[in-house]
């Protein structure tokens, strides 16, 4: 009851954005529909993204997740360049999810960087999308 | 029981014609499977194929007998092909085992080339990185992070001379992933085998150069569709007269099976971009039956077996169709749709990765059974990192296996006559004609892509297949079922002195060379393309010269703009 009396005073929203070079945009936007589907506001950045573009786009929009799909291996540059540009911007509460390919020992040092979650391949949608509101659902 | 009426299902497929059963399948139904069924309910009300295409309980010679299955089926290496293209197949030739390999600079992959064919590898097959795809240099900004991560950083010819060292172009075919910077990638390879003293009108190999694809499916684009396909089919004029033994494009399913596709959808979308070719280049005036023999497909393999068999078979079927009634070739050798299949990487998880040596053997098997003529098998690490040497051994090894000691090379086309085969490779093909007429229909390829239509159809089979996962309506072992704590495995790392090593390298060949005579040949190429000249001899003189990869695209880029794609989502 409580998580429907928070999604109706306003809804999530999320943008989903895919950096970097790399076009298998497969699960980018599965999971933006997914998303859509479960009631959120989402909002999809399309293909080859700067983190520049990514970090502005978010604050235009006000967003409370950024969902960054990754798959080509250039995560260890891109997502620090993003959260660099989020701090600058004075956006640490907005909570950064990634994923895609990600090595397991690049975990650590990607979370160390800011990032609430790093989602491997066959992670579910309902996984993602409760994390979402486990995590946006103030604490009583 | 008979289904007298088509019916449409779930996923939008039609399936079954009229179909009467004999009266001994009649006295069948009531005598011994009524019973059964009263006992014990089937597991599952609905059977579907990996691509939710509904399965019925038993094929009977009530499936297939419709229609003129003597012609339908034929006899190998006779149209409508659907038996193989050839009237032996593999007894006298096996298939050519080709792995996609690249990583780090061309020195990385040159050396797991040499390692490859060591160990009984026929052909190559190069992978390049997402900066090279894009038609960037590795020192652009946009290639931070990427360089020799997906694939081998080619950004001039000094990089491809490296990378083919000590390797013979004149005996070795090889395969180049590459799209819309495929001419000026061609053109290096054509000045290396030049260089080694290689015939051109001998050499072999298989360039991809499928942009529909790109804007279908892999989104690895730069220019709008229509300079785009010029210069597919300069290549396509370049390759008629000066390379005939190679395939100058690779019409391509796999991406768009990968982007989550149904096999129908790939089969279709696949065989309409090829007619698409076709027709672009009978306008400009090239003869159908001269530049269609150089015409290559590859299909993927992925998990249903009997599925990925009937897609490849329907394939030919539709492609001798295509070519004698749709366009009146007259040449056998244009007739014969020849292919290279790859096992389904999206098919392979990251969980229990071992778990992938037998997808893998099982996807390779169809494909096999399917009658392909190159074959990839992925590697058990494919859904962490790009393959480490042990993890490439051993795909090669699963092909080796199939080869040698299965016995399924032994006669030609094993599964031909069984009725479900039949039956369904029938149901394929004539599901994967509407595709096409409705393409048809909207006017062609190049206008659906324009209105996101295979776009949509793909987006909207891929979403349906991750519900059904989600659900467990699809139970994917290690992931949604039979679950288990693991440990990870070790993978092959790219570091970033590949891309300090090739930035150094490119800042010493644009000192070295001569600039006023790059600038002069790209000057030419400019102009060329505001005009109508074929841009083939244009773009190799400046490959000759070491003008880069993103010099020449950004040239072309000046003269031809750049492509933004409408997001479906």
């Amino acid at each position: 009851m409580a998580k429907e009396e928070h999604m109706s005073e306003k809804k999530i929203r999320v943008l989903i954005a895919k950096p970097g070079l790399d076009g298998h945009d497969r699960g980018a936007k599965i999971i933006a529909r997914a998303l859509r589907d479960a009631g959120m506001e989402v909002i999809y950045t399309g293909l080859r993204q700067t983190p520049e573009m990514i970090a502005s786009a978010a604050a235009q929009e006000d967003v409370d997740v950024i969902g960054i799909s990754i798959l080509s291996g250039a995560h260890n540059t891109l997502c620090p360049q993003l959260m660099k540009l989020l701090h600058e911007k004075g956006m640490e509460d907005v909570t950064v999810l990634v994923g895609g390919i990600i090595p397991e020992a690049d975990i650590p040092v990607l979370k160390k960087s800011g990032i609430a979650e790093i989602f491997l391949p066959g992670t579910s949608t309902q996984e993602i999308i409760e994390f979402i509101h486990k995590r946006l659902t103030p604490a009583h | 029981m008979s289904e007298l009426s088509d019916r449409k299902t779930k996923s939008g497929t039609t399936v079954a014609n009229a179909r009467t059963a004999s009266p001994a399948e009649k006295a069948w139904e009531k005598n011994t499977l009524a019973p059964t069924l009263a006992k014990s309910a089937e597991r599952q009300k609905e059977f579907t194929t990996t691509s939710s295409y509904p399965i019925r309980r038993l094929y009977t010679e009530a499936d297939f007998s419709g229609g003129d299955s003597a012609r339908d089926l034929s006899f190998p290496g006779e149209p409508p092909y659907t038996r193989g293209i050839h009237p032996t197949m593999y007894r006298t030739r096996l298939w050519t085992m080709r792995q996609f390999a690249g990583f780090g600079t061309a020195e990385d992959t040159n050396q797991r080339f040499r390692y490859l064919l060591a160990h009984g590898q026929t052909g190559l097959s190069t992978a390049f990185d997402l900066p090279t795809l894009m038609g960037y240099d590795s020192d652009h900004a946009l290639a931070e992070g990427e360089v020799g991560k997906c694939g081998v950083a080619i950004s001039s010819l000094a990089d491809m001379e490296v990378l083919f060292e000590q390797i013979p172009l004149a005996d070795v075919t090889t395969s180049m992933t590459i799209n819309s910077p495929a001419a000026v990638i061609w053109a290096m390879y054509l000045a290396v085998a030049e260089k080694q003293g290689a015939d051109w009108k001998t050499i072999s190999g298989t360039l991809q150069n499928d942009i529909l694809k790109e804007y279908i499916a892999q989104k690895e684009y730069i220019y709008p569709p229509e300079p785009s396909m010029r210069l597919v089919i300069d290549t396509f004029e370049f390759g008629m007269k000066h390379t005939p033994k190679f395939n100058v494009i690779s019409i391509s399913g796999y991406h768009i099976r990968e982007a989550g596709s149904t096999a129908i959808q790939e089969l279709a979308f696949t065989l309409r971009d090829g007619m698409e070719y076709v027709e672009w280049a009978m306008r400009r005036g090239l003869p159908v039956d001269e530049f269609t023999p150089q015409l290559s497909f590859f299909f993927n393999a992925h998990n249903d077996f009997f599925e990925e068999i009937a897609k490849y078979r329907a394939a030919r079927r539709i492609w001798y169709k295509a070519m004698t009634e749709r366009y009146k070739s007259t040449n056998p050798r244009s007739w014969a749709l020849r292919f290279h299949t790859q096992t389904a990487g999206c098919s392979l998880t990251a969980q229990q990765p071992m778990n992938n040596v037998v997808r893998t053997a099982i996807q390779a098997l169809a494909g096999v059974m399917g009658g392909t003529q190159s074959l990839h098998t992925n590697s058990l690490d494919e859904a962490w990192a790009l393959p480490t040497e042990f993890a490439a051994t051993v795909a090669l090894r699963t092909q080796q296996i199939i080869a040698h000691e299965t016995g399924v090379t032994h006669t030609v086309d094993p599964l031909g006559g069984s009725y479900f085969v039949e039956a369904l490779t029938n149901e394929v093909e004539q599901n994967a004609w509407e595709y096409i007429r409705r393409i048809d229909a909207m006017g062609g390829m190049v206008a659906a892509i324009e209105k996101s239509y295979p776009q949509r159809e793909i987006a909207e089979a891929s979403y349906r297949y991750q519900m059904a996962v989600d659900k467990k309506e699809k139970i994917i072992v290690g992931v949604n079922e039979y679950v288990t704590a693991e440990k990870p495995i070790e993978i092959l790392q790219i570091d970033e002195t590949v891309a300090h090593r090739q930035a150094a390298r490119l800042t010493k060949l644009r000192a070295e060379r001569s600039s006023a005579e790059v600038e002069r040949r790209l000057q030419a190429l400019r102009k060329a393309a505001e005009g109508k000249e074929n841009l083939m001899p244009f773009i190799y003189d400046a490959v000759k010269v070491y003008a880069t990869l993103g010099e020449i695209c950004e040239a072309m880029r000046t003269v031809f703009g750049a492509y933004e794609e409408v997001s479906v989502t």
